[in-house]
């Protein structure tokens, strides 16, 4: 569960990016972020990942406020929280195999757990045939979906997808929206930033639209409701 | 933590040292000048002090004992030194053999002196040794208050000369090595932070999948001490090449006996483990304090 209280963020060069946001996202939602470029979006994510510490306000995720975190604990926290995002994010000169196994590595997983866990999560997201191939042979889709098998491989409670599908052609996008909905149906809580209105408005979720830092709308089954 | 995890670290660190080629070249030829630099220094800085250390040790307070007295007065007063604190040693020298070793130490001239043999103008003496040299003026100081003494002697003039100067060598040499390892540390944090931007992503995905700290350090520990032995390999074979020529071909050290050097062997093995030490520290110091500031997320 995420809940935010009259959280601010002001960015150290002034800009404030938060303006008193009041939110509660429960266990298991799947939450379309949306708004304008700049609009905070990404600041929104970042508090909850912890990469950002609200100036001011109470952030709450999986029952752990993140400012009284100490700074060790910070990565433990992280370990429960999946991030994929636009860009992938992996590790050019590995395989497959490697930049998901990684993620075991970290956390000091056993050997034999790392090749079983891989070898389920790459089934999971389809791309088992794929494992000794680097990043760079893959498609953009396929490395999004190695992206996904990372961020969900720990199986966290909240995973954050920002504009995961922002550098995919849409059909692309749709096999992206529907691995997204699977982990959501075992129950993760997701969290979508994304400008793609087709996707919000044909799969109807939850959505909520921030503008200059404060929350404009928050529907249940909303509508994208921007013009591109 | 867990073996297979150290193990891994250092099979990471290893990699990548490996893998930076030329930036790795770049950080081991700093050490490496540093080194020589520092090295150098060292065998001289010691080799400096152990001469100085020399020196001090022969430093000896002769008391010249009266004429007048008696051989009960003469072992009150040893009683009375033995008595004092800091006494490594006193010995008993008679008239006799003053003249003795006078006449050996003028050599050919000695001979000259034989005739005193029949009537010796010299004083019979305690010569005695402090525990710790620089204690040696305030010994003869408190001797030379007691009775039956003609005079206290322990070369004032050049022996607080001697330790000024020894204090002196000591204090500027330790200061010239530490400005040398420290430019040495910056050098090698600034090359490495060159390797680092390029791993910057590596470190940023790191960091997405909950990895501590630590854990991101670590390879980057194993890097620097690799950089850090690498980069003495050179300067211990040119020093201890150096100094084994030295040691075994200059003539003209020998001449003087109280120039003596330290001998090869165990000095080599000292001074290889230091340079070692040192390009340790230098590495590890560099490495981590370039990651450092790629931690703060």
């Amino acid at each position: 569960m995420i809940e935010m209280q009259d959280v601010y963020m002001t960015y150290p060069n002034g800009v404030s990016a938060l303006n008193g946001i009041n939110v509660s996202i429960d266990q298991g939602e799947f939450v379309y972020l949306v708004g304008p470029s700049g609009a905070g979006k990404s600041t929104f994510t970042k508090i909850i990942f912890r990469e950002e510490v609200p100036t001011k306000g109470k952030v709450v995720v999986n029952d752990k406020e993140t400012s009284e975190l100490k700074w060790k604990d910070v990565p433990y926290f992280r370990r429960n929280i999946g991030v994929v995002y636009q860009d992938f994010r992996l590790l050019p000169k590995m395989t497959v195999y490697e930049n998901i196994a990684f993620a075991l590595e970290v956390i000091e997983e056993t050997p034999k757990n790392i090749r079983k866990r891989v070898m389920a999560v790459l089934d999971q997201v389809g791309l088992k045939n794929k494992a000794r191939f680097i990043p760079d042979e893959l498609s953009g889709g396929e490395q999004q979906r190695v992206a996904i098998a990372r961020a969900i491989i720990n199986h966290p409670g909240v995973l954050i997808a920002d504009e995961p599908t922002g550098n995919l052609d849409p059909e692309t996008s749709w096999e992206i929206m529907h691995i997204l909905e699977e982990i959501n149906a075992k129950g993760t809580t997701i969290i979508m930033a994304t400008h793609s209105k087709e996707i919000v408005n044909t799969v109807k979720k939850r959505v909520i639209a921030i503008e200059d830092g404060v929350i404009v709308r928050d529907e249940r089954r909303g509508e994208y409701g921007y013009e591109i | 933590m867990k073996f297979r995890t150290l193990k891994r670290h250092f099979k990471e660190g290893i990699k990548n040292t490996l893998r930076n080629g030329w930036m790795t070249v770049a950080s081991v030829g700093a050490v490496t000048t540093t080194l020589i630099l520092v090295s150098v220094f060292l065998v001289v800085m010691l080799n400096i002090n152990h001469i100085a250390d020399g020196l001090e040790n022969d430093v000896e307070i002769k008391v010249l004992i009266d004429f007048t007295a008696e051989q009960a007065d003469k072992d009150n007063l040893e009683q009375e030194i033995r008595g004092l604190q800091g006494i490594d040693s006193i010995e008993y020298s008679t008239k006799e053999e003053e003249l003795k070793k006078l006449m050996e130490s003028m050599g050919e001239q000695g001979g000259d002196w034989a005739l005193y043999e029949q009537d010796n103008p010299l004083n019979d003496a305690f010569i005695i040794k402090a525990e710790n040299p620089h204690d040696t003026g305030s010994i003869a100081a408190e001797i030379e208050q007691m009775d039956h003494i003609y005079r206290v002697n322990y070369g004032q003039d050049y022996v607080d000369i001697l330790f000024t100067f020894n204090q002196y060598v000591r204090n500027i040499g330790m200061v010239l090595i530490a400005a040398l390892v420290f430019t040495a540390i910056f050098l090698i944090s600034n090359t490495i932070k060159i390797t680092i931007l390029a791993r910057e992503k590596e470190i940023g995905i790191m960091k997405l999948v909950g990895a501590t700290n630590s854990f991101i350090r670590w390879p980057f520990f194993v890097e620097g001490m690799l950089l850090g032995v690498l980069g003495s390999l050179l300067p211990i074979i040119i020093v201890l090449t150096g100094y084994y020529f030295l040691t075994q071909n200059v003539e003209m050290l020998q001449r003087f006996s109280f120039v003596q050097l330290l001998p090869f062997y165990p000095f080599a093995f000292q001074i290889a483990g230091l340079i070692i030490g040192i390009g340790v520290v230098i590495g590890v110091w560099g490495s981590l304090m370039s990651v450092r500031k790629f931690l703060r997320v």
